[in-house]
């Protein structure tokens, strides 16, 4: 009999029971995440940094060596690591709040140094952990804590374009957004995971993946209406696809 | 006895980091301290080690964060400000156990303040910029020598208690030359994939483990939580008792006993002797560590000899509380102070001395 | 036992560091106890550079020199700002070549040194530090002759060692106060 489903459960991801609401997109991701890092049995060379946020408790549920780093500076702590083991998988998992707003300095040189590990960006337009406050990628007349009658330009400007952002330094390599919205978007999310791996093991430089993501506590949707809003919304603010990729594959 | 070379102290400092371990060095360009990243960037690749400059301190303190905690051997260095913007990273650091070797060449004043020589930063680095109960242990050195010593025997002291430990020098210190004997270089791992059996709670990969390594500065749960700051706290109360270290000069018959570290210590032994030529009995305490604050030569003074003791600081008294607790208020403290980046003469000491006996008597 | 306090002044990009420097690097080589401090800020080529060096018998305790018993400067505002702190009977060595003012102390020893134009004569004209480092050495005896050239051997090797033969001529270019 074939397999078509087989769960990661007990090998890349642990037997703990998730701290995430009902609908959140880092289940979904961690998932991805570990399944392809053990479709290329590596999850005993992989190390992994967790941002601040609610994936703060990452490690507790993705089964590879990890530790925790301090507000949005997980790609400087991912550097120091992948400095010291070149030959490992390394790799940091962020939020927006985190990685697009107090350590924008941080990913910004991590790519501009090219440095050879992986960011998974977890983009939901919002700070989850902290109770819904505004995040920089938060879109125009979207509602949160502190902009309760929706983003407005003239006070805060756009939202920004994190994946475009990095693709315009030389040494981010690997730059593509993806969304987990969908069955369809799932499966090409997990592809760009891979794709993004595959770069870093080969050492060209620095990979990124942003992933669109839903907060249905946050945003006051139901699990279901929050994946339909980030095809509504998100996805026409945030285009999805590839921004950078190695020459030869162009 | 080994060979006697003149080197500056940032680069003696540097080459000391090297000599004791270090294999990694983060940095950022800030007076008074810039040959040290200037020479660990083409020394330690030659040494095979690895050199980043980091984009700001913050960016210094989280990549030796991340180097520490897949336990490679990491020195950083900085100058007052500096080290201001990396506290977040030192109380994160030891939250999570992660050791580390850090040198502060200090300046003076406070916000931007001044480039030249100061000791503001005794606050920020015996109490800590940071959040939480944590504490890290500070040495400073007062010649090369010491410095080259201190900062050789740094990282086993930061391996052994699985936590960063601070050198505090100051601008002088980092620019001036002086002959040093430097020690032997050590190996404390052999390679990368030494590193698992030299320091197990690492992140080397969970391959051929029993379990996988974590290391984390979260705990959701207040019982949990308490539980380990209490475990760390008992590892404080070992440091504070193992780690403190002070010199005393002459302060057995002393009346005066200057209390001094880094480089007013220099300063102060050629005031004692002046004094002493002229036949005031001066001795001096040099705290070595400054956290933890050296008790004992605190307790052997005796009020019926010692009439006075005096902190003599590039700094407006920060140390006079820790003076006065380890004198248990028995005798009075009075301050002699330059700052601004100002370094005293020998002759001005010595005259705020023979004021001061004027008016005690 | 005797301690010789030593302060060196002049503009950025006079080489006075590097006065101060192999006057210690020699002063170590003949086993004496040494420090060498030299000022340091924002300022760079053609802003103002002072260097202290120490050189004693005995363990040094504090490297900043306010008092010395040599003081060299070698151009114009260095010595307006060093004058006073020669010691009464110290040396003061001057650069002729820029410093035009007269000396107003009477209670030490002044030494004129054309730096600029001897070093000229030895066919370095940046050499001006070089010169008068000789007459250091030359008058005060506080380091060995013999080792100050060596020290310039070293100093001037490699690709430096071009520049060897005109450093040693401006090194003897000073013969008499």
């Amino acid at each position: 009999m074939k397999a078509i489903y087989q769960s990661t459960v007990g090998e890349g991801l642990t037997l703990t029971d998730t701290s995430y609401c009902p609908g959140c997109g880092h289940g979904i991701i961690h998932k991805l995440v570990m399944e392809s890092i053990a479709e290329l049995g590596k999850l005993g060379e992989t190390i992994g940094v967790s941002p601040i946020g609610c994936s703060v408790v990452a490690h507790e549920y993705m089964n590879v060596e990890m530790c925790e780093a301090a507000h949005g500076r997980a790609p400087a702590v991912a550097t120091g690591i992948k400095r010291v083991h070149p030959n490992h998988i390394v790799f940091s998992y962020q939020g927006d709040g985190d990685l697009a707003s107090i350590g924008m300095t941080e990913i910004v040189h991590a790519a501009m140094r090219g440095e050879k590990f992986t960011t998974f960006f977890v983009n939901n337009a919002i700070y989850g952990m902290t109770g819904g406050q505004m995040a920089p990628t938060t879109l125009l007349g979207q509602k949160s804590t502190t902009s309760i009658d929706g983003r407005k330009k003239e006070i805060s400007g756009m939202p920004i374009r994190v994946s475009e952002l990095l693709a315009t330094i030389d040494g981010a390599v690997y730059v593509e957004r993806v969304a987990v919205n969908t069955p369809a978007n799932v499966r090409k999310a997990k592809q760009a995971i891979k794709r993004a791996l595959d770069v870093q093991q080969r050492k060209l430089g620095f990979s990124f993946v942003e992933f669109l993501s839903s907060c249905p506590t946050n945003w006051g949707l139901t699990p279901v209406n929050a994946l339909k809003w980030v095809g509504e919304h998100m996805i026409p603010y945030y285009p999805l696809g590839i921004f950078k990729q190695p020459e030869e594959e162009k | 006895m080994a060979e006697r070379v003149l080197m500056k102290g940032n680069e003696a400092f540097a080459e000391a980091a090297i000599r004791g371990g270090c294999r990694f060095y983060v940095g950022y360009p800030i007076t008074p301290q810039s040959e040290i990243p200037e020479f660990m960037s083409h020394e330690l690749p030659k040494r095979g080690g690895t050199f980043i400059q980091a984009e700001s301190e913050l960016g210094t303190i989280n990549m030796s964060y991340g180097i520490g905690c897949a336990g490679g051997n990491v020195f950083i260095s900085s100058a007052s400000p500096g080290i201001a913007l990396m506290q977040e990273g030192f109380s994160f650091l030891c939250s999570a156990e992660v050791p580390l070797v850090a040198m502060n060449v200090s300046r003076s004043g406070a916000g931007i303040g001044g480039i030249q020589p100061g000791q503001c930063d005794y606050n920020q680095v015996t109490r800590g910029g940071g959040n939480g109960d944590y504490h890290i242990p500070v040495f400073a050195p007062s010649t090369m020598q010491d410095a080259v010593d201190i900062i050789y025997e740094s990282f086993e002291i930061a391996d052994r208690y699985r936590n960063p430990v601070m050198i505090l020098a100051d601008g002088m210190m980092g620019q001036m030359m002086e002959p040093v004997v430097l020690p032997e270089p050590k190996t404390l791992y052999k390679d990368e994939a030494d590193i698992a059996n030299y320091k197990p709670w690492a992140l080397t990969g969970s391959k051929g483990k029993a379990n996988r390594n974590r290391i984390k500065s979260y705990h959701a749960h207040p019982a949990e939580l308490e539980q380990y700051i209490d475990y760390l706290y008992e590892k404080y109360m070992r440091m504070e008792k193992e780690l403190q270290r002070a010199e005393s000069y002459h302060t057995d018959d002393a009346e005066i006993v200057f209390v001094a570290y880094g480089s007013m210590a220099r300063i102060v032994r050629e005031v004692l002797e002046v004094l002493r030529k002229d036949g005031i009995k001066a001795g001096m305490i040099r705290p070595i560590s400054l956290w933890p604050f050296p008790t004992a030569p605190f307790e052997a003074l005796n009020p019926e000899v010692t009439k006075v003791v005096i902190s003599a600081e590039m700094s407006k008294g920060q140390m006079i509380p820790d003076i006065r607790l380890a004198l248990k208020d028995r005798i009075p403290v009075k301050l002699f102070s330059r700052t601004g980046g100002i370094i005293p003469s020998t002759e001005e000491i010595v005259a705020f001395v023979k004021t001061l006996r004027k008016e005690l008597k | 036992m005797s301690t010789n306090r030593v302060m060196i002044a002049g503009s950025g990009g006079q080489g006075i560091i590097l006065m101060g420097k192999l006057l210690a690097y020699v002063a170590m080589e003949e086993g004496k106890e040494v420090t060498f401090l030299p000022s340091y800020g924002a300022e760079m080529r053609g802003g103002t550079a002072n260097c202290s060096v120490i050189i004693s018998d005995r363990p040094i305790s504090c490297p900043v020199v306010h008092k010395a018993d040599i003081v060299v400067v070698m151009n114009q505002p260095s010595f307006e700002k060093f004058e006073s702190a020669v010691e009464p009977g110290g040396s003061l060595f001057l650069n002729s070549t820029l410093i035009k003012d007269p000396v107003t102390r009477t209670d030490i020893e002044i030494y004129k040194v054309d730096a600029n134009k001897l070093a000229e004569d030895a066919g370095i004209g940046r050499s001006a530090n070089i010169v008068m480092l000789g007459a250091i050495v030359r008058q005060t005896g506080i380091v060995k002759i013999e080792n100050v050239t060596k020290a310039l051997k070293k100093e001037f090797s490699g690709k430096k060692v071009v520049y060897l033969d005109a450093n040693l001529l401006a090194f003897q270019a000073w013969k008499t106060g």
